[in-house]
């Protein structure tokens, strides 16, 4: 498999405190990457360098072969990177179809071209029935849903997924790790961020591990949850021997 | 039905001078139109992109302005101003806005402000070029009777409405929108969020400038106090759309109505009439209480708070 998003050598300084520190790893074309540690590792960060929010203070980021970092994100995304937020952030005031609208129009000029993109996406994740709903009164699972189905509109190559299971109930869970999987069979790349275990070593072709702003260690989810290193900045060292 | 109301709306008032109004009347409905014209494209900025603008003054009048010098300095008809404000405005709203673009929420509202007053005291100094606070005169009128001035006014809104509308239906409606609720997440979905707010303030710009180049051929006379003014130009121009109704189309029309017939019955009043920004004040008050998106946002509320009150 070729490699489709590199991130080479990257740390992010926020005054003298290294959010990221020197975090280098790939993704690979079609395949599930998950992004797990514990809280405050630099996940979001990560996304956020990835997606343009951030500039890095070292290192790169590239795309295709391509240095995206230092770019904008409205120019990341329109390269074929989309994202989720850990927070939704829905267009509250705007109708499920008219959120899922704002992001159809990246690509193709008319109105009609983008309302078949726009209804193909909410079909995508389920959302059809919910096309007239204001977004503020969406339940949280299918704000989430939104969420994905926005960030498809736009078309992407690689789509970052940032807790998009969080506060869902097991059902929920189910129906998003099957859209999840309907993703990748499409050809689409994913990077997720999740602190669900069973899901996460479920979906994952591979995981990267960060903790305190470093990575700890990078495989199959079968070689992480045996790795020495996770174990330990999940479950605290062992204190004797 | 709804698809014909601009047009029925647009007949009625082209007959409005026929049944002969007497010119004081002639004069608030040019006052109405003209405002309409300001509330529509301050609802472009303010209500669709959500960049809440408190400076509207300095977009009318650097476009009062430009008819005002093209008479005074140049010896042109000061309708050529009418035209030429929008290429003046737009260069303005361009370089005022890579600066106060930068700027999101609350510093955007002040930045604006301040660009409004920087605008008045620049005009006012610049004496040599403005003739200071002496204003500039027109000297001969273009007409006596109210009727022509009424026509222009009314075509200039029905194109800003046309325009206002298709743009508020197409691609740019809905970045618009997008970068109002969610600039972050706007911009990670592909919208490039500095062009867009860009575009739209200068379009906003350029007709709130249009209708200030038509005010100094109307009135005759301006000064850097009155087209500057951010207690009469930059507040009316947001209790115009707030009153009416944010992001809808009629909004600025009816807020309009309100304003300026509310504004010429208060100052009526004797003892209480110079206080009417204070009234002003108090009906915004009420209005964000209990009208939040308006007269024609909030139309169904009102009538079934009317309803409730009848039975």
């Amino acid at each position: 498999m070729t490699d489709l998003l590199e991130v080479k050598r990257v740390s992010m300084l926020f005054g003298g405190l290294a959010a990221v520190n020197d975090v280098s790893f790939v993704v690979r074309k079609g395949e599930i990457l998950g992004l797990i540690g514990p809280n405050g590792a630099g996940k979001t960060t990560v996304f956020n360098i990835v997606n343009g929010f951030y500039r890095p203070t070292k290192g790169e980021v590239f795309f295709r072969e391509r240095k995206i970092s230092g770019l904008k994100p409205h120019q990341v995304c329109r390269l074929g990177i989309a994202r989720t937020f850990q927070v939704v952030k829905p267009l509250q005031r705007m109708s499920v179809f008219d959120n899922v609208m704002a992001s159809a129009f990246l690509r193709v000029k008319g109105r009609a071209q983008a309302e078949d993109i726009a209804m193909e996406a909410m079909a995508f994740t389920g959302l059809t029935g919910d096309r007239d709903v204001i977004s503020k009164g969406l339940p949280l699972g299918k704000r989430k849903k939104l969420e994905i189905s926005r960030a498809l509109a736009t078309q992407p190559e690689l789509l970052l997924l940032d807790e998009s299971f969080a506060g869902l109930n097991p059902h929920e869970l189910d129906e998003s790790i099957d859209i999840i999987r309907k993703i990748k069979a499409r050809g689409i790349t994913v990077m997720i961020i999740e602190h669900h275990m069973r899901v996460i070593m479920s979906i994952s072709d591979r995981i990267v591990v960060l903790n305190y702003g470093g990575k700890i260690a990078e495989g199959t989810p079968g070689e992480i949850a045996k790795d020495r290193l996770v174990v330990e900045a999940y479950l605290g060292e062992e204190k004797s021997a | 039905m709804k698809r014909y109301t601009p047009f029925i709306v647009l007949a009625l008032l082209s007959a409005l001078p026929l049944i002969g109004l007497s010119s004081y009347a002639m004069h608030l409905v040019i006052l109405v139109v003209m405002w309409s014209v300001v509330g529509m494209a301050w609802n472009l900025l303010g209500g669709y992109c959500g960049q809440v603008s408190f400076g509207h003054a300095a977009y009318f009048g650097v476009g009062a302005y430009t008819a005002g010098i093209l008479y005074a300095k140049l010896a042109i008809s000061p309708w050529w101003g009418v035209p030429l404000s929008v290429i003046v405005v737009a260069l303005f709203s361009f370089v005022l806005g890579y600066v106060v673009l930068r700027l999101r929420g609350p510093f955007f509202a002040l930045a604006t402000l301040a660009g409004g007053e920087v605008m008045r005291v620049t005009a006012e100094n610049l004496v040599g070029f403005t003739g200071g606070d002496l204003g500039i005169m027109i000297q001969e009128r273009t007409w006596v009777q109210k009727t022509w001035y009424y026509y222009i006014i009314l075509l200039v809104a029905a194109a800003t409405f046309v325009l206002v509308k298709r743009l508020a239906e197409s691609k740019l409606g809905y970045y618009f929108v997008a970068i109002r609720e969610d600039q972050d997440a706007a911009e990670s979905l592909g919208i490039n969020t500095t062009f867009y707010k860009t575009l739209a303030l200068c379009v906003s710009g350029c007709l709130t400038g249009v209708a200030g180049a038509f005010y100094t051929n109307y009135m005759g006379y301006i000064d850097p106090n009155v087209v500057f003014a951010l207690h009469d130009i930059s507040i009316i121009a947001i209790m115009i759309v707030m009153v009416g109704g944010v992001a809808t189309y009629w909004g600025p029309l009816v807020g309009s109505v309100i304003m300026v017939l509310l504004a010429e019955w208060i100052r009526s009043i004797p003892g209480l009439g110079t206080a009417h920004h204070t009234f002003f004040g108090i009906l915004l008050i009420i209005i964000i209480i209990f009208l939040p998106n308006g007269i024609v946002g909030d139309f169904p509320n009102l009538k079934r708070l009317l309803r409730l009150r009848r039975a």
